[in-house]
């Protein structure tokens, strides 16, 4: 046997117009715990996906235990010895805890019906080994969310697994229940397994971890034995790439008039943001930074009026705003495109048209009833604009290309006339070149005085577009950072400030 | 593919309005030629067969110029759009209208089996019978729209039926509802039943926009509770669920009315169930397609949580929805009682069902946001050809049934497969 229990060599990953990996490489040793690090959108989780069949590489081979794999899916990648927790939890509440574990694997008596009784007594066993106190009979439902991390973590052990993968274990474990972790991954590192394990958490990797493999834009940096590290080392590690020219050159002044003032802004939601305090100018593009979970998407939905808001004042041009929906948002002269472009923002089965004039659509009736060939010259114009590619207006928005739905999203926002536009990850999964476009637009509409807030989690795109940085993290405002100030450390150390 | 071979639209929309030209002008000869031999000495054999196929051939002919025309105008002066004649294209567009073209074979084919189908009162008849159909299908294509449903449209139909029907009584009639009613105008009442219906509506949609409930259950319950109301109310003393007769003619007449008739010569007319749909239709493709709350139900459909994030107030729209639908059903019912000049709580029953198919057969997505005016007419014709066809040659009721489940599985089929496509 060799000194690796997997060896990823030279994996591949091409999406439609991204290459989501290239060349990476992945070596665990046998019961070791070796952490995988990178921003958001490095790859790892594409990665973690090839090994654990839900992708399937492009390019590469996945050897374990010296022998090479092809794993066509998660079924076999769990025969193969490998098991997964995901960062995003699914348990089907209305079934017992138990039930959940074995689900696909129920002892059954005489092969027809489901040996309950040994079930229980499994998953018991399961507990006991892992020093979990739950009942396996409870709906996993009334679980808490950290007890249902730790239920996710004892299935994944109970597949009696050569490699584990932990992806972001500890996002809802309180110190507590994170020591409680490291205790059962000693113990399983004692038993010969490995575990790859994923987090944001400096502190927690360079504890927990033996070896550390860093990725960067879906490539492979480098992999150190977590003694050599230090955070900042980490840190200059994970973000050092030069800065190419992809974004255009400024070509407005901002002014230092402030159009909107956010003050203590906190969530209905307890979980959500904190106090978070902010002045926004005209004319300026005021970037959203922060790791994945530093509910930035929530606080602009809060503003948007989407979101409860518990505490806090928000002003607009020295008037008061109550933000209690979004009818009210667009009376103050608020747009925002959400960050889901499928899922919140594109209506599939209609066409361009209609699309584009969906936020606006008063503007074009007199008494309920439509303008439908003046809807139709102002769409066209409007994405004519913002050189959209259509074949034609009445064609449905779900065939054209994503960077052309976004500007045809762009499109609809702008027809509100907004004074303030919120952008949550404008660029997200569009082409460079459709990037370049929309960077060219944003800078026009600060050009004419329009203030825009950009979420982004790119960190080139933050620190290329922005004016001013502010980042936030674990749903606090951890600091704005003038244009001169910001750089991808400083904006790494704030925005793991409160982890 | 060659420059010369291609056929482009211009080109296309010439040749359909020449072939308009020659079905129609086969029709008007054959017209012709009928009626002189009937001037001549009398119909027989092949002549007497024929029925009014002339004067559908007449009219299949002007049909097809004006689609022809419309096409030739729009595309006059255009050599870039060209029409895809490959194999691919022809399948697909066979797949796409596949559920018309099995319409047409099948009202050929019940053409040839009983040549008594091709008469214009065939047509009418068909048609008065599809009309309240169509009105209530066209309530419940709203529901459709936003992925929703609604099984109370056959009780609302019934309790419109009884409510319109109690009020319309004649003043000499034994068993009078309200024996001491006094002559309402013939409109009161109408207007009672509807808003009695559209308050119920308001119901459905409360219970869906408030408490975001499934409009399957919401409708349900809704449906159970209408049912239960209009029994208890036509329970009254004196009626005690007597069958509810003796309606006034100033009411039957919105039901019955037929214009152009002629009993001497024996023309039976048209029915004013037809005009009324009609007006509808025409309505409610201006609803859909000429206001923003039109829009606003396709968004709805299409991306609910797009259609808040784009500050549509979704709460309104889903109540104007119901309250809309429900008028359209209790139209329905009042119309169903004028045309049988009585109604009992039974009226309406399994109206619902039929409407929802008749929108799925016509294109209505039940996933929300994809559905026309135009494919709900298809819709409902089809079910009532359908129907009426296999009574004219004499299949059995019961084989009716099965076919028309056939057809509801095999169009949705085909609908789908359209978009798997995609």
């Amino acid at each position: 046997m060799g000194e690796y229990v997997l060896e990823m060599n030279n994996i591949s990953k091409f999406f439609p117009g991204v290459k989501a990996l290239d060349g990476v490489t992945l070596k665990v040793r046998r019961g070791s715990v070796h952490a995988l690090m990178g921003e958001n959108g490095a790859g790892k989780s594409t990665l973690m996906k090839c090994l654990f069949g839900i992708y399937h590489e492009d390019g590469g081979e996945i050897i374990l235990d010296g022998k090479k794999q092809t794993i066509n899916n998660s079924k076999m990648a769990l025969e193969l010895g490998v098991s997964m927790i995901h960062q995003e939890l699914h348990p089907i509440s209305f079934r017992p805890v138990m039930e959940n574990i074995w689900l696909g694997r129920f002892p059954m008596i005489g092969g027809i019906a489901v040996d309950h009784k040994k079930m229980y007594q499994m998953t018991k066993d399961l507990f006991a080994k892992i020093d979990l106190d739950i009942n396996p009979a409870v709906l996993a439902g009334t679980l808490s969310a950290s007890q249902l991390q730790l239920v996710e973590i004892a299935k994944a052990v109970s597949y009696d697994s050569k490699i584990i993968i932990m992806d972001e274990p500890t996002s809802s474990l309180t110190d507590n229940e994170v020591s409680h972790l490291f205790k059962i991954i000693e113990q399983l590192k004692s038993e010969g397994r490995a575990i790859i394990y994923i987090s944001h958490k400096m502190e927690e990797i360079l504890k927990i971890s033996d070896e550390v493999t860093i990725m960067r834009d879906g490539t492979y940096v480098g992999t150190w034995p977590a003694s050599e590290l230090t955070t900042d080392l980490i840190i200059s590690r994970m973000v050092g790439r030069d800065m190419t020219n992809r974004f255009p050159p400024k070509n407005y002044e901002t002014s230092t008039e402030t159009i909107m003032e956010v003050r203590n802004l906190t969530a209905s939601n307890p979980r959500s943001f904190k106090d978070v305090t902010f002045d926004l100018h005209k004319g300026e593009i005021l970037g959203l930074g922060g790791l994945v979970g530093a509910q930035r998407t929530e606080l602009v939905e809060a503003i948007f009026g989407l979101r409860g808001i518990a505490s806090g004042t928000i002003t607009i041009n020295g008037k008061p705003y109550k933000a209690k929906n979004v009818a009210d948002a667009k009376k103050h002269k608020i747009g925002l495109l959400t960050e889901e472009r499928r899922a919140t923002g594109i209506f599939g089965v209609l066409s361009i048209t209609d699309n584009t004039i969906i936020a606006s659509e008063s503007q074009f009736a007199s008494g309920g009833v439509l303008d439908n060939k003046k809807r139709r010259s102002i769409a066209q114009e409007e994405n004519k604009r913002l050189n959209t590619k259509t074949p034609n207006m009445e064609a449905l928005i779900q065939n054209l290309s994503g960077g052309n739905q976004q500007k045809v999203l762009l499109a609809r926002w702008l027809l509100t006339t907004p004074d303030i536009l919120i952008l949550d990850e404008p660029t997200r999964g569009i082409d460079v070149g459709a990037k370049y476009e929309i960077y060219t637009i944003m800078q026009s509409l600060a050009a004419e005085g329009k203030a825009i807030i950009m979420i982004s989690s790119e960190m080139p795109e933050l620190l290329g577009m922005s004016d001013r940085v502010m980042v936030m993290s674990d749903g606090h405002m951890a600091g704005i950072l003038e244009k001169e100030e910001a750089d991808q450390v400083e904006v790494m150390r704030l925005a793991t400030a409160y982890l | 593919m060659s420059e010369s071979k291609q056929l482009t639209c211009e080109k296309f929309g010439r040749l359909m309005t020449i072939l308009g030209v020659v079905v129609g002008a086969i029709g008007a000869i054959l017209i012709i030629a009928k009626n002189s031999i009937k001037n001549a000495g009398g119909l027989s054999g092949i002549w007497q067969e024929m029925y009014d196929l002339p004067w559908f051939i007449l009219l299949l002919g002007i049909l097809i110029i004006i689609l022809g025309a419309v096409r030739w105008r729009k595309y006059i002066g255009d050599k870039s759009s060209v029409i895809d004649t490959s194999p691919k294209a022809i399948k697909n567009f066979l797949l796409n209208n596949g559920i018309i073209l099995a319409l047409i074979l099948m009202v050929i084919g019940i053409m040839i089996a009983e040549h008594r189908f091709m008469q214009g009162r065939v047509l009418v008849d068909i048609l008065a019978q599809a009309s309240p159909r169509m009105i209530i299908a066209l309530g419940i294509c709203f529901t459709l729209l936003i992925a929703g449903t609604d099984l109370s449209a056959c009780r609302m139909v019934g309790l419109a039926a009884v409510v319109s029907a109690s009020m319309l009584q004649n003043p000499d009639y034994a068993n009078r509802f309200f024996p001491d009613l006094p002559q309402l105008p013939v409109f009161v009442p109408i207007i009672i039943a509807i808003g009695v219906c559209m308050l119920f509506g308001l119901l459905n949609g409360f219970l869906v926009a408030k408490f975001d409930m499934h409009p399957f259950i919401a409708t349900l319950a809704v449906q159970v509770i209408v049912y239960g109301a209009c029994s208890l109310y036509f329970d009254l003393p004196p009626n005690n669920s007597q069958p509810i007769g003796g309606i006034r003619s100033d009411f039957t007449i919105i039901g019955q009315k037929r214009f152009f008739q002629d009993e001497l010569a024996a023309i039976n007319g048209i029915p004013i169930l037809i005009p009324i749909a009609l007006v509808f239709i025409a309505v409610i493709w201006f609803v859909l397609n000429k206001t923003v709350f039109g829009k606003n139900v396709y968004a709805i459909g299409g991306n609910r949580e797009a259609a808040v994030v784009s500050g549509i107030n979704v709460f309104k729209t889903i109540l104007c929805i119901f309250v809309l639908a429900s008028a359209l059903y209790g139209v329905g019912g009042v119309l169903e009682a004028a045309r049988t000049a009585g109604a009992t709580n039974n009226y309406g029953f399994g109206y619902e069902l039929d409407a929802i198919a008749a929108c799925v057969v016509g294109g209505v997505s039940l996933n929300g946001g994809v559905g026309k005016v135009s494919g709900i007419i298809i819709g409902v014709l089809i079910f009532t050809i359908i129907q009426y066809g296999l009574q004219f040659i004499g299949i059995n009721a019961m084989w009716q049934q099965v076919i028309k489940g056939i057809i509801i599985a095999v169009a949705v089929a085909l609908d789908l497969s359209k978009y798997r496509r995609n």
